[in-house]
């Protein structure tokens, strides 16, 4: 159930559906992401909505059995046509997990492995890219004196934020974050929710949170998702004050179970 | 509406809401002394209004305390919120026509410490002063059934208050031409209306926010035409 209209489009979906095999986790959702906003997808456990996310840039192919049926368009072009080359796709639309995933690798490399897939770059342009991704993810200065050190050295949000520097370090136009926070303290908790505010001037941001007053504090839009049928879908501010459903309502004020 | 899944939680939003009733029923045997002792002119009796306006304050006090921590330990959202937001305006009215029940009081005795001018409109006072109770006693049950109609047609009340307020100033100013010697007497009376058409006022607030905490529309400083076709809605 989609009542707000959202003007600027980046990513536009159309009577999805999604099957673990014989079991249906998506039940004809259509929806559209706002470009250069944040949208935050909550909903109890198995809702669907860590599932919608690994449709938008087809980390479900990875899985024999999954399969995607519907349309979702990424400025224009269905993503879930044959045609699309997946590579490609998901250089547009990068992904941040729930638990950091640093490469078994340097600091530095962690983030220059991705650049190198896709872009050829001197030392020297590399260098400035580190930088630049390590900068934007809040990151630079706890870690510009040891880039040669490994990325698991790090603390647990350090990592969650060079995770995040990796994905935006090739670009994308879409970053998707699956329970960024969920295995952080508070602080940086925070460090990455303002980060998130500061991507969305460059980046359309998805999130999926367990955490319903992190989707309230860092979203321009909310859906809430349950038992893979999209509830309902609107602006932030009416969903945390006057949601439209009663299923929504209870979810959102501890009324469930 | 269901249960939360934290009992506790709801205890103490139910907790909350009848500390809110609570603090009504006193406030309205605060305003129903008051305007008894107008009458009845039992000077006791409005001593003990005044001297009972502090376990008013002291409600207000306690009931704004308890929904801080409600909004600090649960952050609170959607109509549990806006059942929060609306109980910290309500009980601020609460305790203002805890103020003019206190006022009223104050005046009448004033007004009975010298002779009674038997032309002074004490009956159309007494009867403007039961609107506003009826008022009152509405608003507080529209809080507790969250029941929008009732709260929708205290508004059109407080027009009769108005109505019936401008009326007393008429006689008023009439007997202050007439004979200056009644216009200290008059005065008095003039206090205790307007704290009446006070109440009124507050008591439309108070069914403002019930129709806020219900229908998450926020009624205030809309036309009655908008307020009742929300209210309805």
């Amino acid at each position: 159930m989609s009542e707000v209209q959202i003007e600027n489009p980046k990513l536009t979906v159309t009577n999805l559906n999604f099957y673990y095999g014989k079991f249906q986790a998506i039940k004809n959702v259509s929806m559209q992401i706002a470009e250069k906003k944040v949208t935050a997808f909550i909903g109890p456990s198995g809702c669907g909505k860590s599932t919608l996310l690994r449709v938008f840039n087809r980390l479900y192919e990875l899985y024999p059995g999954q399969r995607a049926e519907g349309e979702i368009r990424l400025d224009g072009a269905n993503i879930l046509a044959k045609e699309q080359d997946i590579t490609l796709l998901r250089a547009k639309v990068g992904m941040v997990f729930q638990k950091p995933t640093p490469f078994p690798m340097s600091i530095y490399d962690n983030i220059a492995f991705g650049v190198k897939l896709y872009e050829s770059m001197s030392r020297g342009q590399m260098d400035e890219r580190v930088e630049w991704a390590l900068s934007k993810a809040a990151l630079w200065k706890e870690v510009k004196d040891k880039l040669n050190q490994s990325g698991a050295s790090l603390s647990g949000g350090q990592q969650q934020r060079l995770c995040i520097a990796r994905g935006i370090a090739i670009k994308p136009e879409v970053l998707l974050l699956d329970e960024p926070c969920s295995a952080l303290d508070p602080i940086s908790t925070s460090r990455i929710e303002e980060l998130i505010d500061e991507l969305k001037t460059d980046y359309t941001v998805v999130i999926v949170t367990h955490n319903m007053q992190q989707a309230a504090r860092v979203s321009d839009f909310t859906a809430y998702m349950y038992l893979g049928d999209l509830i309902e879908f609107g602006a932030t501010d009416t969903i945390f004050i006057k949601p439209k459903r009663k299923e929504t309502e209870d979810y959102i004020t501890g009324r469930f179970g | 509406m269901t249960e939360h899944s934290s009992k506790q939680y709801d205890i103490e939003l139910e907790n909350v809401r009848s500390r809110v009733l609570e603090m009504g029923g006193l406030v309205e045997s605060q305003i129903l002394a008051a305007i008894e002792g107008l009458t009845s002119g039992d000077v006791h009796a409005l001593d003990k209004v005044v001297a009972e306006d502090h376990r008013v304050n002291a409600l207000e006090v306690s009931i704004d305390n308890e929904c801080s921590q409600l909004i600090a330990r649960r952050q609170p959202t959607a109509g549990d919120l806006r059942m929060v937001l609306a109980v910290i305006k309500i009980v601020t009215d609460l305790e203002r026509i805890g103020d003019e029940a206190a006022k009223i009081a104050r005046m009448g005795k004033m007004s009975y410490g010298r002779a009674r001018m038997p032309s002074m409109p004490i009956a159309a006072v007494k009867h403007v002063g039961a609107i506003a109770l009826g008022m009152l006693r509405k608003a507080l049950d529209a809080l507790a059934r969250l029941d929008t109609a009732a709260a929708a047609s205290i508004v059109r009340e407080d027009f009769a208050i108005d109505e019936e307020f401008r009326a007393i100033v008429r006689q008023l100013i009439t007997f202050m031409m007439e004979d200056p010697r009644t216009i200290s007497q008059a005065l008095e009376i003039l206090w205790i209306a307007k704290a009446i058409e006070r109440i009124g006022d507050h008591a439309k607030n108070m069914a403002e926010q019930v129709i806020y905490i219900v229908k998450g529309t926020d009624v205030r400083h809309t036309t009655v035409e908008e307020l009742e076709r929300e209210a309805l809605s």
